[in-house]
């Protein structure tokens, strides 16, 4: 397959960056999106150019690291996959394909493709943890825990935290990613003791971090590689609630 | 054991959670508002001195203990409340959304979500410009061809007269604006307020189809029956 990319180039944090043109010659339909940047950055290295900066760690659809826009969808046009788990059999021959960073405030661009996500552990640091004594573990059968609501806070755990419902979001909110926190340890008797805190203080360091509110348009669950329901959106706000309105 | 970690946020209404919270409730005491007022306006089928006994009957409201009119001043308080706290949180919120992503992109994907809910803010400001217009044409009668306060049912009908085409297709286009905003509106304020199940989504979003669906037809109905001469 021959192709043209358009990707976005931004030397660093405080330059302007653009759109730059590339032709891909000879690309395999069985390589991953990943690997065919990586031959283009072979060439672009050979050829003496600086060659694109992209994330990428895993390169098996669970780190969460290969985010970028692609034709202006997070994570390309499959549902339910990464960047690094997209084949180029889901491109034609001769396509052209846009390929920009995330775009939020709370995920200022480093260089190309690559953003800081440090405002994710933001919100993990103000809440996303249980306290659990030291020590010896404790008897797996000692805290019950109904099997529905494991599976529910099962598919909630396997948000791998990409930002990809960011950068999809008409606001810029990051609102999928800490329902899906919540929800996670707030099905779980281990989260109890820090509900009430945890769901105030990720809301406080989800907005202080830049991001903007949710209007439920739904745009993040359509993109997001893992799934994530849009009705954890709405677990979180039955949480907050209870959360602000209760007497200490 | 548990460290107990204290909430640090003193204002929760001033998180974007809370500022949603706020424009949900708001929004639907206004859509209740809209169900009452569709009703009333229905009474215009069963005729002239049923219509106009009605409009008089609310000024009536919570006589004797309350002094003539009172009620309806309380109510047009609240509502104008709730107004304000709408736009005010909707004002707020669409100022984050836009600094949230400084940078547009390039290459605008297909977008997923409903046409409504691309148009919450533009419509909500048609919406707004339409009850500014509106209170002034059948509350004030500035605006109003006949404007005879005694007579509303006159004003209505003077209203939607075909030489008016231009008023009821602004009336028309307004109501549906409103539609469109409470489709979305009110699916997203259940889902503010904590609606959580997959279910319950499926349920919510028929009743707000549903809702939206009766007002623009209530509404709309008395402006095309005057067009018709179904009502004069
Ligand atoms: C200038 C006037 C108005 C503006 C600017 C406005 C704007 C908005 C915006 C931006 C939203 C958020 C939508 C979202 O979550 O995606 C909203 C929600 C809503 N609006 Fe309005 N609106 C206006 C008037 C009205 C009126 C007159 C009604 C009722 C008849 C109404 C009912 C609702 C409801 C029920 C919601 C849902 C609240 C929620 O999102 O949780 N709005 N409005
Ligand atoms: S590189 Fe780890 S998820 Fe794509």
């Amino acid at each position: 397959m021959n192709l043209t990319l358009r990707v976005w180039r931004q030397q660093g944090p405080q330059d302007k960056g653009r759109m730059v043109s590339y032709q891909v010659t000879d690309v395999s339909p069985d390589m991953s999106f990943l690997e065919m940047l990586d031959m283009l950055n072979e060439r672009l290295t050979l050829e003496g150019e600086e060659p694109v900066a992209f994330d990428h760690d895993c390169r098996e659809g669970i780190c969460g690291a290969c985010s970028m826009v692609i034709n202006g969808t997070p994570h390309g046009p499959q549902k339910l996959t990464t960047t690094c788990q997209l084949h180029m059999r889901t491109f034609k021959d001769g396509d052209t394909i846009d390929i920009e960073p995330w775009r939020a405030k709370a995920f200022p661009v480093v260089k190309d493709l690559v953003v800081d996500r440090g405002a994710f552990d933001k919100i993990i640091q103000a809440g996303g943890f249980i306290s659990a004594p030291t020590g010896a573990a404790p008897e797996a059968h000692a805290a019950p825990v109904p099997k529905v609501d494991a599976d529910a806070a099962f598919d909630a755990a396997t948000c791998i935290g990409c930002g990809a419902c960011v950068a999809a979001c008409p606001n810029g909110s990051g609102m999928l990613f800490t329902a899906a926190k919540i929800t996670h340890l707030g099905l779980m008797p281990q989260g109890q003791p820090e509900r009430d805190s945890r769901v105030v203080n990720m809301i406080a360091a989800h907005d202080e971090a830049g991001f903007g509110g949710c209007t439920n348009a739904g745009e993040c669950t359509e993109v997001c590689p893992k799934g994530i329901p849009l009705t954890t959106i709405g677990r979180l706000n039955r949480d907050f609630i209870k959360a602000s309105t209760k007497r200490p | 054991m548990a460290i107990a970690t204290a909430p640090r946020v003193k204002t929760p209404l001033r998180t974007s959670v809370g500022l949603k919270v706020l424009m949900a409730v708001t929004g639907i005491l206004l859509v209740l508002f809209l169900v009452a007022h569709m009703l009333g306006n229905l009474k215009i089928f069963v005729g002239a001195e049923s219509f106009d006994h009605y409009a008089h009957w609310l000024r009536d409201i919570g006589t004797p203990l309350l002094p003539h009119t009172w009620y309806l001043w309380i109510q047009r308080g609240g509502l104008v409340i709730a107004v304000i706290a709408h736009i005010w949180s909707a004002t707020v919120l669409a100022m984050r959304a836009r600094a949230a992503r400084p940078v547009r992109y390039a290459h605008r994907g297909k977008v997923q979500g409903s046409y409504a809910a691309r148009t919450m803010r533009w419509g909500g400001v048609i919406i707004l410009l339409f009850v500014i217009y509106h209170i002034l044409d059948l509350t004030t009668g500035h605006l109003n061809p006949v404007a005879d306060k005694q007579h509303p049912y006159a004003n209505v009908v003077a209203d939607f007269a075909p030489g008016r085409w231009y008023v009821t297709l602004f009336y028309t286009l307004a109501i549906l604006a409103i539609g469109f905003h409470l489709r979305h509106g009110i699916y997203s304020a259940l889902r503010t307020l904590g609606q959580q199940t997959k279910r319950g989504e499926r349920r919510n979003r028929a009743i707000a189809l549903g809702v939206a669906v009766v007002l623009c037809v209530g509404y709309l109905a008395v402006p095309f029956a005057v067009l018709t001469g179904l009502v004069s």
